[in-house]
This record gives structure tokens, sequence and C-alpha cells, in this order.
């Protein structure tokens, strides 16, 4: 039944935005929201709704650093690495994170799809560096001990299977 | 703009009609390195390589700065070759550096432009990293290793074809040029036409080669191979061999495939001489009926794959017969082993043609009998002249031979089938006599010869009003068939080349750049015509022996089954389904299509409609619902799939009906609850 | 019905008289600092301390007699590292830091009795002195706040806010008095720059597009602030948003355009809903839509988010992606004020230069002038990062010194552990990635858009990161490079190529492999991607390199001849040695070194050997006597 809802979703967006290939990014992004990815298939859809080629679809989807076409974990973990956030040692918290995930070389998810971590450009919170996001919390004032704590929090949230507050 | 000039390199250059600097620099008949500006693409300035130095404005592109009068313009400054040699070690830093064995080898614009520039060493470290070939399309190898990323390809094909089987993804220096999703192109909807192909500056997009297989053959000596070479070829292949373009080289072409071992040559004219008569037959049945009209040529194997996928409603306006290439297959694996006592699949049909799209014809599935394929192996005009050089023959000087006969005969009717609109031009020529029943002299119908995209004649002929539409390039094609579909325009025959001009701009075609070149091949094409005894089809007497000892009639069952054929729709991209809702085990499964055609008729709502049906019965758990993208049945829209049994022209009823049939049914959910 | 300058001027007075009849007023800053540091929990916990007090909390305007305490939430204040933010109006106390469990006491002491909560007043570190308002903290105090001066006073989400503070009021008088020629000669003779980088005259491009005739025209707002760093668009789009689409009614009106686009980057979700509700608003009360103010002129507005790429704060590439293509500009000409958005005249002007519109209306050139320099008029908005005492958002007149940034409104230089030092400066990153440094040679040099030009820097977007003695100016370059080289949009060959390999010679460089001959190839191609790129971020990239490059070229040398960081951070050049009186012999590092280059006997002082060390520092971390360091 969640796929026929998501379904008839997509087929809302795509009308919604008057099936028209300028409102591409903008169809892309609830797109996106609904399945927090984008999916192959839905695209090739996506393009055929909209009479456009699926191979613009994916030029689109592939340039903006916000889409993407691989799932993510049900924590998706942003660290800032802004100019103030790089000063004040973001990547070490990246590199914590990282470590503390046990995530290989080239690897951004656990294998479990709990969590996927990646940075981004600048989050405008620089007065609080440095800082980083899960899902729609923002975090400022960082150190790698808070970061690996805010990690076990969640874990042990997710291991009593409490309720998800945090996901999208 | 009477007066107007631009000093260039302190030379006074008139300005005419030039949109740009880069014009009119070339005017002044200095070579301006370029790979991203095509005078027939949109502007794009990516390859920086045009920077000219403007007095008052610095450094600009030459190809997207507009000439103003008394403009002085530098094209050769210390900071310009400075920044040229940077643009080059940049890019051959990022670069497959396999340039001897490289296919574009000596015709690669960036190999030559760092042998112009000097460039003997690159500064920069090669960050290159190497990613697999894609040689998945029977007509184009794709090596990303040697892409510039000047867009050439993926402006021609969306552009000038209306395709965009290729685009940019990602970003940076990630970018690639690659078909949606990064699948082969081979599952996408390339109609392999290999514009791209041409337009490539690099070897980045290639033909894909069959020199091997050819020479294989060749040298196998229980295999007869025979060779037909298409009417294209022989104004351009001299190119390769330092003629100019247009000069005409048919006994020089003969004499090289004997040469190089070939023991059948003939030409392919002579079967487009068969097609004039085969194609015009249907097309005054079909007049005369008033049976799907416009009558669309299906010469062109590029057109057939786009009418195919796009235009599944116009798939039956295609005519019925094959193309040149494919008549000349069946009938020569037909003759020749009668004739020659040998078994079909010891014969080996080899197509030299101006085109990538033929090889993926001769590779369709029905174009092969008892599993022998009719034509074995197609090389590309470059490829034979490659074989030509690696023989060792001096091109330009063999002595001229001749085709073997019956095949190796035509007229000029056969021979212009290699310009756009030759192939209407060859048709009017018989049909004026077919329908008058009287012979003339004159044979030349200029009206519908010329350059534009879309040309428009119409013909009175006997009595009969005609209007043709004579089509080159798949986006014009597009704007006629659109005009057509919204009655805008009306035509009773549309002929319709992929490629600009025709065959002789094909992507098999010595690589050319300035559409000059192609407008000597077309005209190199009509004074072949005009040099040559007949002119018209249905005087080639070895067509009428033809019918006469092996064919019989016109449109005869035994023409029928070597000389036609029948075309399908066809998906666009080859992909999943859409799981929307799973049912449990033993499910039934319920597709519907969302291919563009059923989308258009409605394929969404009743998509709902079946949803809600689902909910409100209950019969969730007992149906798979998916949406697919296409059953190949467009024309018949929306079409589902339920169990195995395809539904054309669905509504909500007769898929309730359907799934009722697979054995859910609301009723007998019920009587399980009870 | 159409709001006219009456029905603005009830709507004003209606707010006015409601505003002064309530007893207090709470503003908590909820700007996207303030809102990380939790003060939404103190808004609510405001709402709900005043309604247990039983005084009468409104949280927003219902009828006229409404009286109590007021609590809004505002825009960003600019002051983040010591948020969450807290206003008591009508005495202007300024609490910061406050925490939800502190609201209890601010409501008890404060607004019931009238006194102070001392303990979260501001307290200026140099001199100990107590601020109790926010116009007493030097970091206020020292700026000049003309377009942020409503940002933090107000509540964003109330149009009537706005209009009470005179918003809209220039709107009105573009639509119904001035012709399209007035607008642009007003611009023009005002003498105001666009702030989004390169400081082209506002009312040229205005005029410019005036002058097309065409029957579609754009106006669009490039809120694609990407500097890393840089958030003075977003103080603006979260704190006044009104500002912003009063200046495109104006724009709109002055090139006779009738539909607008609001480009926001997507990482500013918060801009967005304030911008998105503001637009509803203004459309509710007939200030945007048909026949405004009964003029004639139509103007439709719709925001639109980005999807994450910096590339798309380039004209051309942003109207690509408001046209649902690839963010990749294109060449210019065709310039966008002759054919842009749809083929259609467009313009484009940065969110600070909007909203500087009605001001410099409001104020008519003149008194525009009277701010900033002769060629650089008016105010400009900084982000202010780095190693100095006070960090945030600021805005300075046009002419101002780094000095007086620095040392005033900064409050001086930092360590890089935050403690305060005296003669810490070593340079400011001016203008983010496509800026240039300006040293301790420029401290007095008055800032605007020529005269950085002429020092090689420029005033781009207004990122300001201020730089201690201990920052190695290579790795500097190198951080810029590598954001630039991560968002080239990978059009154009020479930004695409040319800032991997910039990438791969600064990594050559930091990471000793690099010879005298390096740094003559990154110059030459520096000079290169510069005048050849395509747009504006490949032009700009080498910016940082070349600046860096020209005034510390020392710092690279000795990197490339020495091998040597001389301020010990580039990792791959530091010489790992064990301090022998230090060294207990206890073999740890000996065990946990990846490559086996610790050798020793137990209980006598290790060495390290410098041909195998791979420099990964683990022996560093592990060495419980601090024994091992770096030169």
């Amino acid at each position: 039944m969640e796929t026929m809802r998501k379904f008839e979703r997509i087929c809302e967006i795509v009308d919604g935005n008057q099936r028209s290939a300028a409102r591409l990014i903008p169809i892309l992004q609830a797109v996106q929201a609904e399945y927090r990815y984008l999916p192959e298939e839905i695209l090739t859809f996506v393009a055929t709704s909209l009479g456009i080629s699926p191979a613009r679809v994916f030029g689109v989807a592939t340039f903006y650093s916000l889409f993407t076409l691989k799932p993510k974990g049900k924590y998706l973990i942003r660290v800032c690495n802004g100019t103030a956030c790089h000063v004040k040692g973001s990547m070490n918290l990246y590199g914590t994170i990282v470590k503390k995930l046990a995530l290989r070389e080239g690897e951004d998810s656990t294998h479990d799809m709990l969590f996927t971590v990646e940075t981004v450009n600048c989050l405008g919170a620089c007065g609080l560096a440095p800082a980083m996001v899960i899902n729609d919390t923002v975090y400022g004032q960082l150190t790698p001990e808070r970061v690996s704590d805010i990690i076990d929090e969640i874990v042990l949230k997710e291991a009593q299977n409490e309720p998800d507050t945090h996901g999208a | 703009m009477n007066g107007t000039f631009v000093l260039i390199d302190n030379k006074e250059i008139p300005i005419e009609n030039e949109q740009n600097l880069l014009e009119l620099i070339r005017k002044a008949r200095i070579d301006l390195p370029t790979f991203c500006y095509h005078s027939e693409l949109s502007i794009y300035g990516a390859c920086r390589l045009c920077m000219v130095q403007v007095e008052g404005m610095g450094l600009v592109p030459a190809c997207s700065t507009p000439p103003a009068n008394e403009m002085k313009v530098s094209t050769n400054t210390e900071e310009i070759r400075k920044m040229r040699r940077i643009i080059v070690e940049l890019l051959l830093a990022n670069h497959s550096q396999n340039c001897p064995t490289c296919q574009k080898s000596t015709t690669c614009q960036l190999q030559a432009l760092a042998r112009r520039l000097g460039i003997t060493k690159i500064r920069f470290r090669n960050q290159l990293k190497e990613v697999p070939l894609d040689e998945s399309s029977p007509s184009i190898v794709r090596d990303p290793n040697k892409c510039v990323l000047c867009g050439d390809c993926v402006r021609i094909c969306s552009e000038v074809q209306s395709v965009g089987a290729i685009d940019f993804a990602y970003r940076g220096a990630q970018t690639v040029v690659i078909p949606s999703f990064g699948k082969a192109l081979d599952k996408v909807e390339c109609v392999n036409c290999g514009q791209c192909v041409r337009v490539c500056p690099t070897g980045a997009l290639t033909p894909r080669s069959e020199v091997d297989e050819v020479w294989n053959a060749i040298h196998d000596p229980s295999k007869i191979v025979v060779a037909q070479v298409a009417p294209a070829v022989r104004v351009a292949i001299g190119e390769m061999f330092g003629l100019p373009p247009g000069t005409t080289t048919t006994g020089q072409i003969a004499a090289a495939l004997r040469a190089v071992g070939f023991d059948r040559i003939y030409d392919t004219s002579f079967t487009a001489d068969l097609t004039v008569l085969e194609e015009s037959s249907e097309f005054i049945k079909r007049v005369t009926a008033g049976d799907r009209i416009p009558q669309f040529t299906s010469c062109c194997p590029a057109w057939v794959k786009f009418v195919e996928q796009y235009y599944p409603e116009f798939v039956d306006h295609l005519s019925s017969c094959r193309s040149p290439q494919q008549m000349f297959g069946a009938l020569a694996k037909e003759m020749l082993s009668s004739e020659l006592g040998v078994n079909r699949e010891d014969i080996v049909v080899v197509s030299i043609m101006p085109c990538t799209a033929k090889k993926f014809e001769a590779k369709r599935p029905e174009f092969e009998s008892d599993g022998v394929r009719d034509v074995d192996h197609v090389l590309t005009t470059q490829e034979f002249g490659r074989m030509i050089d690696e023989a060792g023959l001096h091109f330009k000087e063999l002595g001229p031979e001749s085709f073997h006969l019956p095949f190796g005969f035509k007229t000029g009717a056969g021979v212009i089938f290699g310009n756009s609109g030759g192939v209407s031009e060859a048709v009017l020529r018989y049909v004026s006599e077919k329908l008058t029943g009287q012979k003339h002299d004159a044979y030349e119908f200029t009206s519908v010869r010329g350059e534009e995209g879309i040309r428009e004649a119409k013909l009175s002929v006997a009595g009969k009003e005609f209007t043709l539409a004579v089509v080159s390039g798949l986006g014009n094609a597009r704007k006629a068939l659109e005009m057509i579909r919204s009655g805008a325009a009306h035509y009773d025959f549309v002929e319709v080349m992929a490629c600009p001009g025709g065959c002789v701009g094909g992507a098999g075609q010595p690589v050319f750049s300035d559409t000059a070149v192609r407008r000597k091949r077309t005209r190199g094409i009509y004074e072949n015509d005009r040099m040559l005894e007949l002119h018209k089809s249905q005087d080639n007497p070895y067509i009428t022996e033809l019918y006469q000892n092996v064919l019989g009639d016109v449109g005869s069952p035994k023409a029928h089954k070597l000389l036609h054929t029948s075309y399908r729709t066809r998906k666009r991209i080859f992909d999943e389904d859409v799981d929307i809702s799973a049912g449990g085990e033993k499910s039934v499964d319920v597709s519907v299509c969302f291919g563009t055609s059923c989308f258009l008729k409605g394929s969404q709502k009743l998509l709902r409609d079946i949803l809600v049906h689902i909910r409100s019965n209950g019969i969730g758990a007992r149906v798979n619902v998916k949406a697919s993208f296409c059953f190949e049945k467009c024309d018949k829209g929306p079409t589902i799939k339920v169990g195995n049994r395809i539904i054309e022209g669905c509504t909500i009823e007769k898929a309730i009906e359907a799934i009722k049939r697979e054995g859910v049914d609301l009723a007998e959910e019920v009587r399980q609850d009870a | 019905m159409n709001l006219t300058l009456t029905g603005l001027k009830k709507i004003s007075s209606d707010f006015l008289g409601w505003s002064t009849s309530v007893s207090h007023r709470v503003l908590v800053c909820a700007g996207t600092g303030c809102l990380v540091n939790g003060s939404l929990k103190v808004y609510n916990e405001f709402v709900k301390a005043i309604g247990d007090s039983g005084l009468n909390a409104l949280v927003e305007l219902k009828k006229e007699e409404d009286e109590g305490v007021f609590v809004s939430k505002t825009g960003c204040q600019g002051f983040c590292q010591i948020g969450p933010l807290v206003t008591i109006l009508p005495e202007g106390i300024f609490y910061t830091k406050v925490k939800p469990e502190d609201v209890p006491e601010i409501v008890e002491t404060t607004i019931r009795k009238g006194a102070v909560v001392e303990r979260l007043l501001y307290v200026e570190p140099d001199t100990q002195k107590i601020c109790h308002k926010k116009e007493e903290i030097p970091f206020y105090q020292k700026q000049r706040r003309f377009v942020l001066n409503n940002c933090g006073a107000i509540d964003p989400e109330d149009i009537r806010e706005y209009i009470a503070k005179g918003g809209y009021g220039q709107a009105v008088r573009a639509c119904t008095e001035m012709t399209s020629e007035d607008i642009c000669e007003l611009i023009f003779a005002s003498g105001l720059r666009g702030r989004g980088g390169g400081g082209f005259p506002s009312g040229r491009k205005w005029d410019a597009a005036r002058r097309e005739t065409n029957d579609k025209k754009y106006v669009i707002c490039n809120g694609d602030e990407g500097d890393p760093g840089a958030f003075m668009d977003m103080g603006i789009m979260e704190g006044n948003p009104h500002s912003v689409i009063e200046g495109m009614i104006i724009a709109a009106r002055g090139i006779d355009a009738d539909e607008g686009y609001i480009y926001v980057r997507a990482e500013y979700p918060l801009a967005v809903k304030r911008l998105r509700k503001a637009i509803e608003d203004a459309y509710r009360m007939g200030l945007l839509g048909k026949d405004l103010f009964g003029s004639g002129h139509t103007f439709n507005l719709t925001v639109m988010e980005g999807a994450g790429a910096f590339v798309c704060g380039e004209e051309t590439a942003l109207i690509a992606s408001i046209e649902g293509k690839r963010g990749m500009p294109s060449p210019k000409p065709p310039y966008p004020s002759q054919s842009g958005l749809w083929g259609k005249p467009t313009i484009i002007n940065n969110v600070e230069t909007l909203s500087q519109v009605p001001l410099v209306l409001a104020i008519g050139p003149d008194g525009y002038r009277k701010m900033g320099t002769k060629d650089s008029p008016g105010t400009k908005t900084f982000a202010l990062t780095g190693h100095v005492a006070n960090s945030g958002l600021i805005e300075m007149p046009f002419g101002s010194t780094l000095r007086e940034i620095i040392y005033g409104v900064a409050g001086g230089m930092t360590s890089d552990t935050g403690k305060a030092v005296s003669d810490g400066f070593k340079a400011v990153q001016i203008g983010g990635p496509s800026g240039g440094c300006l040293t301790r040679d420029h401290l007095d040099l008055p800032i605007d858009f020529d005269s950085l030009k002429g020092v090689g820097a420029m005033v781009g977007s207004g990122g300001l990161v201020v730089m201690n003695k201990n920052t190695c100016m290579v790795s500097v370059a190198r951080f810029f490079m590598q954001f630039t080289q991560h968002e080239s949009c990978g059009k154009c060959v020479l930004c695409r190529e040319g800032t991997k390999q910039m990438l791969a010679l600064l990594d050559d460089i930091i990471e000793g492999r690099a010879t005298m001959e390096t740094l003559d190839l990154l110059e030459d191609l520096a000079a290169a991607v510069q005048k050849g790129s395509l747009c504006g971020l490949g032009k700009t990239a080498p910016n940082p390199v070349l600046s860096t490059m020209k005034h510390f070229r020392d710092e690279y040398v000795s990197h490339v001849r020495d091998k040597r960081c001389p301020t010990g951070k580039c990792k791959a050049l530091v010489r790992l040695t064990i301090d022998e009186d230090l060294c207990k012999g206890c073999t740890l590092c000996a065990a946990k070194c990846p490559v086996g280059a610790i050798s020793g006997e137990k209980g006598k002082p290790h060495r390290i050997d410098q041909s195998i060390c791979r420099k990964c520092y683990i022996c560093v971390e592990v060495c419980k006597f601090n024994a091992i360091k770096g030169d």
C-alpha cells in the first residue's frame, strides 16, 4: 500500500507541476522528498511524462549535489565544511563519525542503512561552528566526543525500537 | 552593414553575414582551433580554444563574440599561444594515451592540435581514471577515456536529431557524456545514426569496426565473400586518399574490392533501382486506395527506429520495402547459393556503407532466415578505406574496373539514393511514366533537390496532384510528423533520411566538419547520374530480367518474401517496472503501461481506477500492480497486461473483467471471509 | 480591492497603536544560529511562562484591545556565538545565551518587576564592561546597520510590522508616482552597485533591460549564496524577507517586468519558509499580483529552491537552473538583460542589493551617497569568521578599514584555541573562494569595490575570514581551490581541468613533491584559468592562489625548497622526532607504528627513521608522555 500511495503521489507531483519540463527541479525535489532518493524507474517515468529524454533527467539529477540516486540511511548526517566549520576542525568530526560507523573507503552508508554521512558546503550556522545536521536537526559547537554521544543516543534509541522522531 | 569591417591581425575583413568573430576569422583564412563550435549547432563556448584578443575587451571567445565595426582583433599573441598550449596540455593530461592504436588516429583534432602547437611534453600529471568502453551498440563504440566534453555529440543528438540519447551527467571533474543512468548504448533510445560520431573531434565516439571479421571471411577459403557498395561511398572515399570531395571513384572502388579479395562485387544502387519499383508500386496502390497516406520511405534504418520508438501510430505508414541493403542481402543469398551451388551460410555478404545505422539494420531479427543473416557484415566507408590502406593499395592510381553482373548494373535513379531527395526523385521518375503510360526524355525533378531540412513539392502527374515532403535530419522529421499529426500539413509521400543532407553526410563517411564537403558530395552524386547511360529504374534491363526469371511480378509473393518486411513499435529504454503494490504469493500480475503513447491515452487514470478498485474490494493481497514501460502495442493504448494477457484499448471495466478472469473476484474473497 | 497608500497607513497605525499598548514585548532571535542553540525552546518557554504567571501572553495581534506581553520571533541579529538572544522591549534589555530554564526568572524579574537579570547580560571581555542594551555592545556599536537594521528588530513573519516600519511605501511610490525611467535614473544616481560580487552598477543593468522592447521581462533575486562561510543573504531573507520583495516590486516596475523569481539555495530551508510566507501574505494584502495599488501594473513572484550547486550563483547558470536544466553557465553575450530567462530580458540582482532598493528610494540618492565612498556608496554586509573574538553577521559602510573591523567590531585577534592575543594578525581572506587575501599592509586600506580590485582581491559576496599567525597560507589557498574544484560545473576546459590540476599542484607543494618549477607552472596555469574561463566561477577561482602567492611567496618557497611549512600545519612536511628527555622507552609507539619506523630498546629513548615515517601521527596520539613532537 505504501508504494501504491507513493506512486499516486508521483503522479500528483507531475500533474501539480503542469507536466512542464521547466519544473523538473521542483519535481525531482518532491520525488526525493517522497522516496528519500531518486529511483531510476521513477526518473524514467518522470522523463516520459514530461516528454524529455531520460538522459536529460539523469543529467540534471546528477548535477545537483542534493539529489541522490542511491538510497540513504534512515539518519542522514551532513557535516558542514564551510570555511568557519573547516577552520574549527569539521573534518575531525567527519573522521570521528566515519570511524565510529566503521565505514570503509568509498562507503558513505552503514550496512544496516541506519546512517549515511556526507559533508555539505555551508549551513549558514557559522557562528556555531563546527556544525552538522542530522535529518532536520542542526547541532552546533560540536566536539568529537559530543558527536560520538549523539550517535550513541540514536543507536540506543533505535535498539530500543522507539518511535522514530528524527526520520523525515 | 555596408562598409563595415573588422581588423583581424591588421587585415581589414569586411563583415558580411557573419554572426561571430570565429566565422570572420575563418573567412580571413586563419584556422582558429576549436572543438565545440559547429555551424550546425548552438554556441557552447566550452573549449576556450578560439580565444582572441580584442582591443578594449581583452581575451574573448571568438565563437560567441559578435563582430562590430572597426573591432581590432589579434589571433596570435603570446598570451593566446600560452593559453592554447595549456588547454591542450590539460586535455591531454586527462586523456587516454594510446594514440597510435586509436581509430581516430590521424583524423583526431586533439592530436592534430597538439602537433600544430608543437607540444612535446605534458607538464601536468595524467589524472585520467580509466573506465571501460561501451561496446554494446552494433553501430557505435563509446570510449569515455577519450572524451574532451566539448558537447558536440550531445548537441547534435538533441538539437539536430531530437533524440537526446546521450547527455552530460555528474558535475565538474566527474562530468561525463553518457546515456541515461549510465546504461549501455544499445539499451537506450539511440537510433544509431552516428551523427555524434561524425562531429566527435576525438576517438571518444567511433563507428564499431567490423574490419577484422571481414578479413577473416576473405581469408576463409570456404566462403564466397560478396560485396555491395552503397551509392554515397563512391563520391567520398577518395577523400581518404587525397582526392577532393565529390570525386567519383566507382571504378577504383571495384578495383580495390577485387584486389582486397572479394569474390563478387556488386552495387547497392541495383537494389535501389529495385526498391524504386517496389516502393512506387506500393505507393500507387496505397494512394489510389487512400490507405495509410502519407507513405514514408524506409530505406534509412535510423529513421525506421525513430518511428518505431517515438511514433508508433505511424509505423504502418512506413513502406514495407526493405532497404536496398537488405534487399541485396536477401537476393544475393537466395540467388547466388543456387547459382553457385553453395550453402547460404557460406556466402558472406559485406556491405560498404556511408552509415553506422546500417550495422544495426543488418542485425535486426527480421533480416535473417534459418539462422543465416541476409547481410553478414557492414563496413563504413572509413573502414573500407582502412582495408585499402592495410592492403597497401594506391587507391588513386588503381585502374578503374567494373562490377559483376547482374547486381552491378544500375541506373542513375539508384545512384541518387545517396542524396536527400534522391529516393523521391527516383520514385517520381517511375511514377510519372507508370501513371501516364508515356516515356519521357527528361528525367530530372529538381523541385525535390535542395539543402533545406524539410522541402515540399507539389506535382501533377496524369491529372493527379501529389504533395511530397523530403526531410533530412531527425529533428526535422519530428517537426514534419508533428505537423502531419496535427493536420497542419498533408503529404502523400514523405522521404526521410536521418542524416542532414542524406547518406552523403552519413557518419560512416570520411571525417568532415565543413558542410561544404557534404555539398560537394551531393553534387558528385548528381553528376554521376548525368554520366550514366540510364536514369530510370524501370529501364534497368537486369531488373526486368530479375522479375522475369526470379521474382515474377512487382509485388508478387516471392518479391514480398525477399524484398519486404514489417516494422514494429519498440521500447525506448530497457528497464524494470515500478512496483506499485505487491500482493502475496500466487498473486496475479497487473502491469499498466506508462510508455508515452499509453500515458497520453490515459494510463494514469486507468491505474488509479484499478488501484481504487483493488482497495475498495479488499483484494490487495491477491494482485501485484506494476507500472511498466511499454508492451510495444502503442497504437492501441492504453495497454495493460493481466497475467499473460495483453489488453489493448483498456478501460477500467475491461481491466476488472480481466482480473476477475484470472480468478480474483470480490465475490470469491467474500466467500473466503465468510 | 487593491491596497493603497491609505490602506498601508491604516495597517501601520493599527500595528503601532497596538504595539505601544502592550506592556512588554519579548523578541527571541530565531535566526539559524540561535535556532541551533535552542531558541525555539526559549520562545515556547516564554509563551508558557508568561501565561503561567498570569500575565497575558500574546503570540499575535488579534484585536485592538489586546494587552499584555507580546512574544515574537525575529531574524538573525548577527552575533550568533552569544545566542540565543532575547530582547525585552520597551526597555531594550538584551540578554545573551538564554536557556529555557532562564525564562521564568526573566519573566519574574524583568517583565513583572522591571529589574535586570545580571548574569545574562553581555560582558565585554576586555574591559569587563556590562552592557544592558544591544547598542552598548562594541560589536554592534561599531557597525553601521542600514540594510540589517530591521533584522532582529521585527518579526519577519508579520507583514504588518514591516509595514509599520514604513515598508512597502516605496513600492507604492514606484508603482503610482514614478515612471520606469525615473526609477532607473534614481538607482543610477544613487550609485548602488551589485552586492553579489563584481559590483556592477545596478542602475545601468536595470536601464539596459528597461530599454529592451519585449512584452515579457523578468526580475530574478539571486539568493544562491554559496560561498563557504558567508551567510549575509540568509540573514536578510530570514530576518527581513519583505524588504527583498519590496525591492523586487520596485525593480520590476523599473524595467517593466511582470514576473519574478527568488532563487534560494536549498541549504536555507528557513529562508525559503519565511520568503514563502512573506509572499503569501503580500499576495493576500494585494502587494503582489494584478493591478498593484491601482496602477495597472502586475507583478507575480515565486520562490525557486536550488538543489545544491554553487555555480548557480552565476547568473546564466541560475537561469538554466530555473529552466529545469543543468546549472551550466553560457557565454555572454548575449547578456541576461537582452536575453535571459526563456530568452526574455531579465535582470538578476543579489538579495542584499534588492533589499537596499527601498531604502535608497526612501532616503534618496543624495542621502544614500552620504554613506560609503564616492564610487562605492552605501554599506556592505560581511560574514565575519576566523580567529577573532567576535564573529557573526556585520554591516559596515564602504570605506571602512580592516583595522576598524578586526580590532573594533570583531574585538581583536585570537589564538587557535580562542584566547585573545594582541599581535596575532596575519591575513584576511575576503570574498571567499573568488576573493583574495589582504595582509598587514592593507589594514588601513579603505575597503570598497575598486580599492580591493586594485590589490588583487574582491568584495565578492562578503565573506571575511580573519587568520592568525599560525595559519598556513598554502593550505588556505588549497582549501578554497578544493572548494571551487568541487563546485566547477565541468563545462569549460580551463575551469574543469585547470582547477583540478591547480589542486594537484598545491597538493604537491603541501606534501613535499614540488620543485620551483611547480610554482611557475601553477602561476601560468592560474593566469590562464583566470583569463580564459567561461564564467565568473572559473575566472575568479585562481584568486586565492594568485594572491597568496603574491603576498606570501616566501611561504610557498619554504614548502617547496626547504620542504618546511613555516606554521607546522602541513603534516607531510613535519619531521616527527622523539624528545629523548621525555621518552621513557615504553615501546608503545614502536608497537603501534604501522610502517615500523620507530626503533629503540625497552626503557631507553626511541628514535624515528625519517626515511620510513609516513607522518600518520599515530605515535603522537599514543605517546603518554608527550615525547613525540613535530617541527
